[in-house]
């Protein structure tokens, strides 16, 4: 009886142990690492080399873990839950930091934080300085140069433009854009403008980039406080001047406004590089996707910026739309350590002058900081068009105001009734009302 | 033998409970616990109880349209399977040339994975209506009928297999009987074959229903709920709903709950009558 006794503890022991091998993996010394969830699946690997070599400098481990694309949310929700926590992570800007405010600390003391040229771009909340932002980017009308100074040649063409710096207001660029697109054969394009691409999970072009603008000159002319309960209704006052810009993309555009519920971003993209189109609405992110279509046509010199007129009073001297969607947060129930070395690698990689080599050329980040010269900017051509356009005595660009629309699902359903709109089966009306509704609804069920 | 089989209890049995236990019970109960607290990770949770419930209903009808919706489709997509499944089965045991060529290639749609089949779907579809100026995002009939297009080439060839296995079960001896009675073919098949095949049946519609009532990655890579989430099911109702607002995880668990208990009881039911109707060999 008792060897069997013993042999059946021994034979559960083993069975254990075998469990836990499968379930466990080998454990990990104590050392202070940073582990930071990165973004951009683009930047995977620029990541994990620069992880690399701030190791080597500083001795400081640093594991790059990244979420895939539209991904970052369930998968910090998923790593957040771990004894492998990630200390560094990054917020969307206030709506996001509403969801994460458990974890995220508080980084005025920081040095990354000192050395922010414009201290209203970061995420604060009861004097707290949640989020900083590592990157500015910039939106507008991509154009291509070429294609336009081909059309202010052509002997066919009914307009007086001669320059595209004479576009100034939505009035000009309908009046242009139209006598293009007449003249399409001759230009050798298929429509001015790329496709509006409004299939599901490519339609943030519109539903959140164009929407900005309106909201952004609502904001302003009530004198909303963002930062307060103000911003939980809103009537869409541009309504139609909206729509007027959306119309002008879609029924000056490379393909049939019914069939955009099959466009993506990448066909839009392709377009423009293979210059079927003259213009597209994107960020300066872009010029990656625009330079790696292959068989690629534009050259980088033609590559430039329009603000997006869409007729509203003052808008002469408007100028893109700059801001940022990714703000560092340091997660605040790690130890005091790890959040110490955070910090460290976070100020190392935007003030080192390896750091910063990083930053400039192989992630191609406009940095907000004033660690950076005037001189220290990305080698892309949008990135330095939006930089002309930030630094332009002339124009005043329009801030992100889209960080405080309600949530992704408005955002998401806002789409839908644009492709409903463009298919002909939603009115203007409809889709304003909705708009509205919507906002305070979903304003609403964020408590 | 007894003594034995308590004896090698713990080597045999003790590593698959454990793993049931870490992968299927513990999250199951955590899950419902979750399902009536707000929580961003399951670490910070706070009792809100059946609030979350309320709110899954009262908050907007979608959820109630994508039961009605996935109701539906699940529904059409039983019967045209099945039936379908079913006569390629009659058609691939009478013995003509290449049906096991033809079985095979039955069979391949299944295995391909959701996400590409609806993709490749969606490609097809849209295709097919561009000549009509529209696409699969115009009306949620399309989007219902793609489905179903899509449901049925993926799961036709798998219960096609099953219904041949049932099929080459049925002794000769019985349908030899029949036919020296004087038994019409129709009458051979209502009277003998499908009464035969009964088991087969349980399966088929076991397996068809659970899987159309829990379609997800077909339904989010060939419409995703457009237009305007006319034609959202269950399963991408649940995940939008637990991402797409902020402080929402605890109502998308509440629904995923609710959804858990739908299927466990459809299913159950459908295994209660077709399991009732089997006859022994």
């Amino acid at each position: 009886m008792r060897i069997i006794n013993k042999k059946r503890i021994f034979m559960s022991a083993a069975a254990i142990v075998c469990a836990m091998t499968i379930f466990t993996g080998c454990g990990e010394s104590d050392r202070v690492t940073v582990r930071y969830l990165n973004f951009k699946p683009e930047s995977a690997e620029i990541y994990k080399e620069l992880a690399k070599s701030y190791e080597e400098e500083t001795g400081v481990r640093v594991i790059v873990e990244t979420a895939a694309n539209n991904q970052y949310e369930s998968t910090l929700a998923a790593k957040m839950a771990t004894d492998e926590a990630p200390t560094l992570f990054q917020i969307n800007g206030p709506r996001g930091y509403a969801n994460w405010k458990d974890y995220c600390a508080d980084l005025s003391d920081t040095k990354l934080y000192k050395s922010l040229t414009d201290k209203s771009l970061a995420v604060e909340s009861d004097g707290k300085v949640c989020g900083i932002p590592y990157v500015v980017e910039g939106y507008g009308i991509i154009y291509n140069k070429a294609l336009t100074d081909k059309y202010f040649s052509l002997p066919s063409k009914a307009t007086d433009f001669t320059s595209m710096d004479e576009i100034d207001s939505y009035e000009k660029l309908k009046a242009l854009v139209e006598d293009m697109q007449k003249n399409a054969s001759e230009l050798g394009i298929d429509g001015v403008f790329a496709s509006t691409s409004l299939k599901a999970g490519e339609d943030w072009r519109w539903q959140t980039h164009l929407a900005n603008i309106p909201i952004y000159y609502e904001f302003e002319n009530n004198g909303t406080d963002l930062s307060s309960d103000e911003t939980k209704r809103i009537s869409f006052e541009y309504s139609e001047e909206f729509f007027n810009i959306f119309d002008l993309y879609l029924n000056n555009s490379t393909v049939d406004r019914k069939t955009v519920g099959t466009k993506t971003v990448t066909d839009s993209m392709a377009e423009f590089a293979l210059e079927k189109c003259v213009m597209v609405q994107n960020g300066n992110w872009a010029w990656g996707q625009i330079s790696g279509v292959d068989g690629n046509k534009v050259k980088a010199e033609n590559v430039k910026y329009l603000p997006i007129y869409m007729g509203i009073d003052g808008e002469e001297t408007q100028g893109l739309c700059v801001g940022t969607e990714n703000f560092y947060a340091i997660n605040s129930q790690a130890s005091a350590e790890e959040q110490q070395a955070a910090a460290d690698f976070i100020y190392w990689l935007y003030s080192s002058d390896k750091g910063k080599d990083y930053v400039i050329n192989k992630l191609g980040f406009i940095a907000p900081f004033d660690t950076f010269g005037e001189n220290e900017v990305p080698d892309d051509p949008l990135a330095k068009e939006v930089m002309r356009w930030m630094n332009s005595k002339n124009a005043s660009s329009i801030p992100w105001n889209f960080t405080v629309f309600p949530s992704a699902a408005f955002k998401e359903s806002f789409g839908a009734s644009l492709l409903k709109y463009a298919q002909g089966t939603k009115s203007r009306d409809e889709v304003k009302a909705d708009f509205v509704s919507g906002w305070e609804k979903e304003s609403a069920a964020l408590e | 033998m007894r003594k034995s089989l308590s004896r090698y209890f713990p080597v045999f049995v003790l590593p698959t409970l454990a793993a049931f236990t870490i992968a299927f019970a513990v999250p199951f109960v955590m899950g419902i616990y979750l399902s009536f607290t707000k929580f961003t990770t399951i670490t910070n949770a706070q009792w809100v109880g059946i609030d979350n419930y309320v709110k899954a209903f009262t908050y907007d009808g979608d959820f109630v349209h994508a039961l009605w919706f996935t109701a539906l489709f699940t529904v059409v997509s039983v019967v045209t399977v099945n039936v379908f499944a079913f006569i390629l089965a009659l058609l691939l045991t009478r013995g003509i040339r290449g049906t096991n060529f033809f079985r095979s290639v039955f069979f391949m749609p299944n295995l391909i994975g959701g996400i590409v089949l609806g993709y490749i779907w969606n490609l097809l579809i849209n295709g097919v209506l561009s000549y009509s100026g529209t696409d699969l995002t115009y009306k949620a009939e399309y989007g219902f009928w793609g489905l179903v297009l899509l449901t049925n080439w993926q799961l036709i060839g798998y219960m096609m297999v099953i219904y041949i296995a049932g099929l080459q079960n049925i002794p000769d001896s019985l349908s030899e009987a029949a036919s020296i009675d004087g038994a019409s073919p129709f009458k051979t098949l209502i009277r003998i074959k499908i009464p035969m095949v009964m088991a087969s049946i349980t399966i088929c519609t076991f397996l068809t229903l659970t899987n159309s009532f829990k379609m997800f990655d077909q339904n989010l890579a060939l419409t995703a709920g457009l237009p305007e989430k006319e034609t959202e099911m269950l399963a991408l109702n649940i995940y939008n709903t637990f991402y797409g607002r902020s402080g929402w995880q605890g109502i998308g668990q509440a629904k995923a709950v609710m959804f858990f208990i739908i299927v466990a009881a459809i299913a159950f039911i459908q295994l209660k009558i077709t399991k009732s109707r089997e006859v022994e060999q």
